[in-house]
């Protein structure tokens, strides 16, 4: 059977070219690998390589004949005992410019619109598991909390482990994972090198092995060198393979500022990581949220980037002793009711919002308090229904106001809550500066509970 | 206060006095090609010359307009994944890789219709059309992609051994990566590790003369990578990537001593593709005169063709095999333009895996 020879695309982009020389004449014996054509387009000269075998038939486009679209049927090639004489006149029909690229693909016209496409559906009013009455409350540290929750995962599954730097013999540079050694041994708490991209991706490639990582950065201002692997690897891969690869892996570590540890050390990544489909990313305040969520996040087949703040290690909070306090993903949490004015939040900016909130009440103002707990994915609901009671709202945020969390959330009240707002939507963030070591500047860099105040009160048009 | 570990750390190399860097080479240069049976070297052959085709066929739609985007062939580099493959273990050992892809799945097995209807982004493919010719996988197969960062899959494949290691299972790692990538940071910071910690990997590097279009020699201050471990006490292998024979026998001897916990090899296989980078790439940083030369005197799959003739099979026992690999293509390649596109629900399903 005669094969056609059409005008090949030689790049992703490339619709047409210019058919510069024929390297094989009508009549010619052609091999597999013969080069047949040189096609020049505007940026490149490429060689027509023959795919099968044969005698070149009839040449349909001559050389030097430029705007040959894609697919265009350029030659006959006869194949084993075909005579090519026979098919020399046996043109095919005229091409249609332009065709080329969308040969043999069904018509993308009209389809996909995305009106049509069904999103997948939310869990929707899923709530914090009841605390059964009479529950005794423990006084705890975030930071106990959080290893507590690592090491009842630890035990309850064998394929859990941790690895990161100083997190075995040192303890911890930050004490988190303090006594986990001692319980799991050297072979689930693992000392790194400092390498944070290679042990990214080691923990990356564990998880997708079926091992469940906890890989902590000593703080998320290294896993710059490593976001390669958090995105590229571990939240793409799911999605690339068809959902045939699982990447059950929990990122963690403290995030934006400490103190006086200047610009390169306080870095808020939340928005970074909330913008990327595939990633969970949680970001507690108290320790209550600490320990439910860090066990939910273990357990998560999803990859998690799960943000903690050293400032708030050390705080201590109430928690239930319970034996599996596991809480949902994905959940915001109303830390104080109120009906005048909403203040969304989330880690270290909860407990500045709550101490505004109590500042505000002392002048007649009540505030709701949100702890958005999840950034990605963002409980909207829960940011929507308060503000359809109090009607306004104010974001704080420790982090860089430009493109953040707050911005996105000012846009979900925009497009989904417009007709419930009385005043704009205000954000309360840091100042737009890399972060200042010198002790005066940087105070006046962050936020703090006097500028929530003032926001909250410019909303009710008290200021 | 930091406590001693109860359980015995792993001795480090440098306290390992029989280590010695060049074993593996020496090893290999006592017999320098594996003994096939008649039946492996068909099985050789026929896998070598699948890969070829379906790469040729694979040109030839990407021309057509039917595969998009990037598509970098495998054509002149056959024998460095039949010979390595053809050692594992099934269902054990895994396998990483990076972009040029189609090949080391040829490899192990995967069907060619599932891999064809990938690249034509259809929802047949192996990747449900939502990866495309970077972006394949097959956990079935433990074969673990398809990556599209340049030295990412080493890292990863740190990792995929590390599971071996964690799970006991007896299993390696077989992590490939281009000389192109050999000069990437995460690289090294895998080999420290993956050393340090004994694991049980492969490095493989498929050295095949230019990183895009950038010949070794311009872009590597050492362009015999197989040394690049000593730094951090991995044993080298330098092996002919362009013979199957001599790649198989290299396989078995880093395989054993993998396999025996010595932790990691590096082994360079020395090869060539013949066509450019990708599809778009004029190749115009060689002659003409070069490719033909390494197409005349080096060829994978005439070298073992003509073990084949020598052995007593006939050109047209051979011809037959083409025939037949050529109609396997064929129906690949049919599959792969007669698939529908995914349907457009699939744009939001494999997101998460979980619902919150």
């Amino acid at each position: 059977m005669a094969i056609e020879l059409k005008m090949p695309a030689l790049s992703p982009t490339m619709e047409e070219g210019t058919l510069a020389k024929w390297l094989k004449q009508e009549g010619d014996t052609i091999e597999i690998g013969d080069i047949i054509a040189e096609i020049e387009t505007d940026k490149a000269t490429m060689e027509f390589e023959a795919v099968d075998e044969g005698t070149l038939g009839k040449i349909l486009v001559a050389e030097g004949t430029e705007n040959v679209a894609v697919g265009t049927v350029i030659a006959m090639l006869a194949g084993e005992g075909e005579d090519a004489s026979d098919m020399a006149n046996a043109a095919p029909a005229d091409p249609v410019p332009g065709e080329g690229k969308d040969v043999g693909r069904p018509d993308a016209s009209g389809e996909g619109s995305e009106a049509e496409i069904a999103k997948p559906a939310k869990k929707s009013g899923v709530k914090d598991p009841e605390i059964p009455h009479g529950t005794n409350m423990q006084t705890i540290t975030v930071r106990e909390a959080l290893r507590d929750g690592m090491a009842e995962e630890m035990r309850r599954d064998e394929r859990v482990f941790v690895m990161g730097e100083e997190v075995a013999q040192y303890q911890g540079a930050y004490k988190v994972t303090q006594g986990l050694l001692d319980e799991f041994g050297p072979k689930r708490v693992i000392d790194t090198p400092i390498t944070e991209y290679g042990f990214a991706g080691i923990g990356t490639g564990a998880a997708m092995g079926g091992l469940r990582p906890i890989v902590e950065f000593m703080t998320f201002n290294f896993a710059m060198q490593a976001i390669d692997h958090i995105i590229n690897s571990a939240a793409k891969t799911n999605y690339m393979s068809g959902g045939q690869m699982r990447c059950p892996v929990v990122f963690r570590g403290p995030n934006a500022a400490a103190s006086r540890v200047g610009a390169q050390h306080s870095q808020n990544y939340g928005p970074w990581y909330a913008s990327v489909p595939g990633l969970i990313v949680i970001a507690p305040y108290d320790a209550y949220d600490a320990k439910g969520l860090m066990k939910a996040a273990i357990r998560c087949e999803d990859p998690v980037v799960f943000l903690e703040n050293e400032l708030v290690y050390g705080r201590s909070f109430e928690l239930p002793e319970l034996d599996d306090h596991v809480l949902p993903i994905g959940k915001a949490r109303i830390m104080r009711e109120g009906s005048d004015v909403t203040i969304v939040a989330y880690s270290i900016a909860v407990g500045l919002a709550l101490e505004a909130a109590k500042e505000l009440a002392g002048e007649g103002i009540e505030a709701e308090v949100i702890d958005l707990r999840t950034l990605r994915p963002l409980d909207k609901e829960t940011v929507l229904e308060s503000l359809k009671k109090t009607n306004r709202l104010v974001i704080a945020e420790e982090g860089w106001p430009t493109c953040s969390i707050a911005s996105e959330i000012v846009a979900i009240c925009m497009e989904e809550g417009f007709d419930h707002l009385d005043a704009p939507v205000t954000r309360v963030c840091d100042e737009d500066v890399p972060l200042p070591y010198a002790a005066n500047l940087e105070k006046l860099a962050l936020i703090d509970t006097p500028r929530i105040v003032k926001a909250a009160k410019k909303v009710c048009y008290r200021d | 206060m930091a406590k001693a570990p109860k359980n015995k750390t792993p001795r480090s190399p440098a306290e390992n006095l029989d280590f010695a860097l060049h074993s593996l080479q020496e090893e290999l240069e006592k017999t320098k090609r594996y003994d096939a049976s008649e039946e492996q070297l068909k099985h050789f052959y026929e896998q070598m010359l699948l890969i070829r085709r379906f790469e040729e066929r694979a040109g030839q739609l990407y021309g057509l307009g039917l595969i998009g985007g990037f598509c970098h062939l495998y054509i002149g580099q056959e024998a460095v994944a039949v010979g390595l493959q053809s050692a594992l273990t099934e269902k054990l050992d895994s396998v990483i890789t990076g972009y040029r892809d189609h090949g080391h799945m040829l490899a192990y097995g995967i069907d060619p219709k599932v891999i064809m209807a990938e690249l034509t982004g259809r929802e047949a493919g192996i990747s449900k059309g939502k990866g495309g010719s970077m972006h394949m996988f097959s956990t079935e197969h433990k074969f673990y992609g398809g990556h599209g960062i340049v030295g990412a899959q080493v890292a990863l494949g740190g990792g995929l051994a590390l599971a071996h290691q964690y799970n006991d299972d007896g299993g390696l790692c077989l992590a490939y990566f281009g000389d192109g990538a050999a000069n990437q940071g995460q690289v090294y910071e895998t080999f420290n590790m993956a050393s340090l910690w004994k694991l049980p990997i492969v490095f493989v590097v498929e050295n095949n003369q230019y990183a895009m279009g950038t010949a070794v020699g311009r872009s590597s201050a050492e362009t015999e990578f197989y040394r690049r471990g000593t730094a951090f006490r991995i044993p080298g292998m330098k092996v002919n990537g362009m013979d199957v024979l001599e790649v198989r026998q290299a396989a078995e001897i880093a395989f054993k001593h993998v396999r025996e916990g010595r932790g990691p090899v590096l082994m360079e296989c020395e090869t060539y593709r013949y066509r450019g980078h990708s599809m778009s790439d004029p190749a115009k940083y060689r002659t003409r005169e070069e490719v033909q030369d390494v197409k005349e005197h080096k060829d994978p799959i005439e070298g073992l063709k003509k073990i084949l003739i020598e052995q007593g099979n006939s050109e047209e026992d051979l011809k037959a095999i083409d025939k037949d690999i050529r109609k396997v293509v064929s129906e690949a390649a049919d599959f792969a333009e007669n698939s529908p596109e995914p349907d457009p629900s699939e744009l939001y399903t494999d997101v998460l895996v979980e619902e919150y």
